[in-house]
């Protein structure tokens, strides 16, 4: 197959459609100290937390974006974006799921959504979803018996001021970089999670509340405690494509690990692209990262990105615990205009720490895939090591992959192994396949999974399955 | 079931066959012979309708009905099936994911129910032992980090799995040693039956010792210059091809 009708195939569109609405409940445009007060009064949040945010606002209002990024985009101007938004009003959301455009619903039949959460996910004006309701009431009642925190990250606030005023920006501080202070000033709301002393959590957390999660805003703060020996897998987003007005996103997770602590974190993320012409799609500003702060803990990130114009976004583990192990395992699709500038931070502080990085960047269309990823042995870490593999794969030839991995090593006794490739989706491997009777799409798809085993092996098993359909629809007519 | 008229092929600006006629009945076994560069390995991926290669003059029909306008994957669920000179390796794919989807997008253009996995696996172990690849191989990915003599034999195994109606073998025997040949041999003489056909495409003599062809063509400049039966092949072995390039030039 030629290149020409390689290219003619990848136009696909996004199937997800994108609706805008005129918010109601909006205030004005623009960030200042009034803003992040009223914020935090609406939210009626005790005298510590609005201190903390308004730090945060000060201290951002000195920094500039950072431009470091392998992207290319417009400058995104702050005083024209509202910083609240109240949750949208039944009235302004489609009556039902026959005012919604068909072909997100084709979308979600594609990827296997069950029925029932159609119409959470594409914003019909439902009062209750009764399945969902009644399967989370459940899962809430065994967590609590489990002695495990779940909740909204404004519940805990309320709930237990203690918890979230001990740990809150003590990963990521607010005076970390210019989008985690601005998330620190602005955020709107996200989720708790503790976990105490010894405990494994019952479930995995996060599959049966994912509707409930929705709306929680363009500025998403998560909180994730586990305390000594407790264990826990958190899974974040959804492979539905999901409508929102927000162009700007900039969410912070922060996540600790005390002594033999365990916590798995998997992020399955499809925003709007924007469409085939790079017009309108999604600025994902994020900042992701784990502290193991205790000896022998471990955390485990696996993302699987496909969405968003933009994503900037490198989940990070701090090891600071003897003997602690930071995991980083990602795959990052790219296509049409989307840029994605992704990887992670393995900070080795401790001794006998171990890191492993696994990224696989997918690359289509005109889109720009990079891989940054920094590997730091303070002279602290005794016998560290480290095992990277980077790989890229290339489908058509106008999209370009980069890889950039930083390695800083303080110590002689260190072990860090950094492998990378790139391949091409040729037109033997396609030719192959069709040969076999295999139509294009399907073959892109299976070749792109194949490329993928690695981290999907990763996923808990509902995420790795739904992960392995949402590649086949975010490449569908990629090639053929 | 193949019926080949007056082929004329460009390949990137260069015209490559010259009015080639072939015809193929069920139940027989055809071999092309011919000197590097003669237009053999354009032919199989004209069939197989490999994008890049355009007809210019001539026509392709299989079972009556034209193909030259045909999708390759069209073209294999009609039953064309073209095992590779060189096949290539894809990654992280396992062979029977490879062969499950193949197998079931050509029952699916029978409006045929896909065969059950567990028929499916069973058929593939008892075939693998076959070619002389062992079990682990339907594990891993399609031809990776395969030896040339593991990727023809995967070749054959596909071959055998699917049970297409017109079989082209593309230079199946270079490569491979005395025992691959063998191997590789039985595994065609295996699925060869009265209803299916074979297509061999070789340099050499070697292959037809193991399989007897019905029919011979020497392909040449692009043109059949000379057909025969099994005959013809042990005179080429013997005289080279200069006698009959000559006389075509």
């Amino acid at each position: 197959m030629s290149n020409s009708e390689i290219n003619k195939l990848i136009e696909r569109t996004y199937s997800a459609g994108f609706v805008t609405d005129i918010e109601s409940d909006t205030m004005p445009p623009g960030l200042n100290e009034t803003v992040v007060r009223a914020i935090s009064a609406r939210k009626k949040e005790p005298e510590w937390l609005l201190d903390w945010r308004l730090k945060a606002y000060k201290h951002w209002c000195t920094l500039t974006p950072p431009d470091w990024g392998h992207m290319n985009f417009g400058s995104i101007d702050f005083d024209s974006i509202s910083y609240f938004s109240a949750p949208k009003s039944q009235a302004d959301r489609p009556a039902s799921l026959d005012e919604v455009d068909p072909e997100l619903l084709k979308t979600y039949e594609k990827l296997g959504i069950p029925l029932h959460e159609h119409a959470a996910l594409a914003g019909v004006a439902v009062d209750v979803v009764f399945d969902s309701v009644s399967i989370a009431t459940t899962f809430k009642k065994k967590l609590r018996e489990a002695g495990v925190i779940f909740c909204s990250f404004s519940e805990a606030v309320t709930e237990h001021p203690d918890l979230v005023k001990k740990y809150l920006g003590t990963v990521v501080s607010y005076r970390d970089n210019f989008y985690a202070s601005l998330n620190a000033a602005v955020f709107s709301d996200g989720s708790f999670v503790f976990i105490p002393k010894g405990v494994t959590c019952p479930m995995e957390l996060s599959t049966y509340f994912r509707i409930n999660e929705l709306n929680t805003g363009q500025f998403e703060r998560t909180l994730i405690i586990a305390e000594e020996s407790a264990k826990v897998s958190y899974l974040e987003g959804c492979t539905a494509p999901m409508r929102d007005e927000n162009q700007l996103h900039a969410a912070v997770v922060e996540l600790i690990a005390l002594d033999d602590a365990d916590i798995k974190y998997s992020t399955v993320q499809n925003w709007y692209p924007g469409d085939k012409d790079g017009k309108g799609g999604i600025y994902n500003f994020v900042t992701k990262r784990g502290a193991c702060i205790g000896d022998r803990s471990k955390i485990s990130w696996t993302q699987v990105e496909t969405g968003s114009a933009i994503t900037w976004k490198y989940p990070s583990v701090v090891l600071r615990g003897d003997n602690s192990i930071g995991e980083f395992y990602s795959v990052a699709l790219t296509h049409n205009h989307q840029q994605a500038d992704t990887g992670t931070k393995m900070i080795h502080l401790g001794k006998n720490t171990r890191s492993t990085i696994v990224s696989k960047g997918i690359c289509a269309g005109k889109s720009q895939n990079t891989y940054r990823g920094l590997v730091r042995v303070s002279p602290a870490a005794a016998n560290s090591r480290n095992y990277t593999q980077c790989d890229s794969l290339l489908i058509g030839d106008t999209c370009g992959a980069h890889t950039f991995p930083y390695i800083e090593s303080g110590r002689s006794d260190a072990v860090i192994e950094h492998e990378a490739t790139t391949s091409t989706v040729n037109e033997e491997q396609l030719f192959l396949c069709q040969q076999r009777g295999i139509d294009a799409d399907k073959a892109i798809s299976m070749i792109v999974n194949g490329f993928c085993k690695e981290v999907f092996r990763e996923l808990p098993m509902e995420f790795a399955v739904e992960a392995g359909k949402l590649l086949e629809v975010s490449l569908e007519g990629a090639v053929g | 079931m193949l019926k080949v008229e007056n082929l004329h092929v460009e390949v990137a600006g260069k015209i490559i066959l010259k009015g080639l006629d072939l015809t193929i009945s069920a139940g027989e076994v055809h071999a092309i012979m011919g000197p590097n560069g003669s237009g053999k390995s354009t032919l199989s991926n004209v069939l197989a309708g490999k994008p890049g290669y355009t007809i210019i003059k001539g026509s392709i029909s299989f079972d009556g009905a034209a193909i030259d306008e045909l999708s390759p994957e069209q073209r294999a669920r009609m039953g064309i099936f073209l095992a590779f000179q060189y096949p290539v390796e894809i990654p992280g794919v396992s062979n029977m994911e490879f062969l499950k989807a193949a197998s079931d997008s050509i029952y699916k253009h029978r409006a045929l129910e896909p065969e059950s996995s567990m028929d499916f696996i069973k058929r593939a172990r008892q075939l693998s032992a076959l070619v002389d690849l062992d079990q682990g191989f339907l594990k891993r990915g399609v031809n990776e980090g395969f030896s040339g003599g593991e990727k023809k034999r995967n070749e054959i195994l596909q071959l055998l799995m699917l049970q297409p109606r017109l079989a082209i073998l593309d230079e199946t025997d270079s490569g491979l040693d005395i025992d691959a040949l063998k191997t590789v041999s039985e595994g065609i003489n295996s699925y060869k039956n009265s209803d299916n056909a074979v297509l061999l495409i070789t340099h050499y003599q070697r292959l037809l010792n193991h399989i007897q062809p019905d029919f011979v063509h020497v392909l040449a400049d692009g043109k059949i210059v000379r057909s025969g039966d099994h005959n013809l092949a042990t005179e080429l072995e013997a005289k080279g091809y200069a006698w009959l390039t000559d006389t075509a030039a």
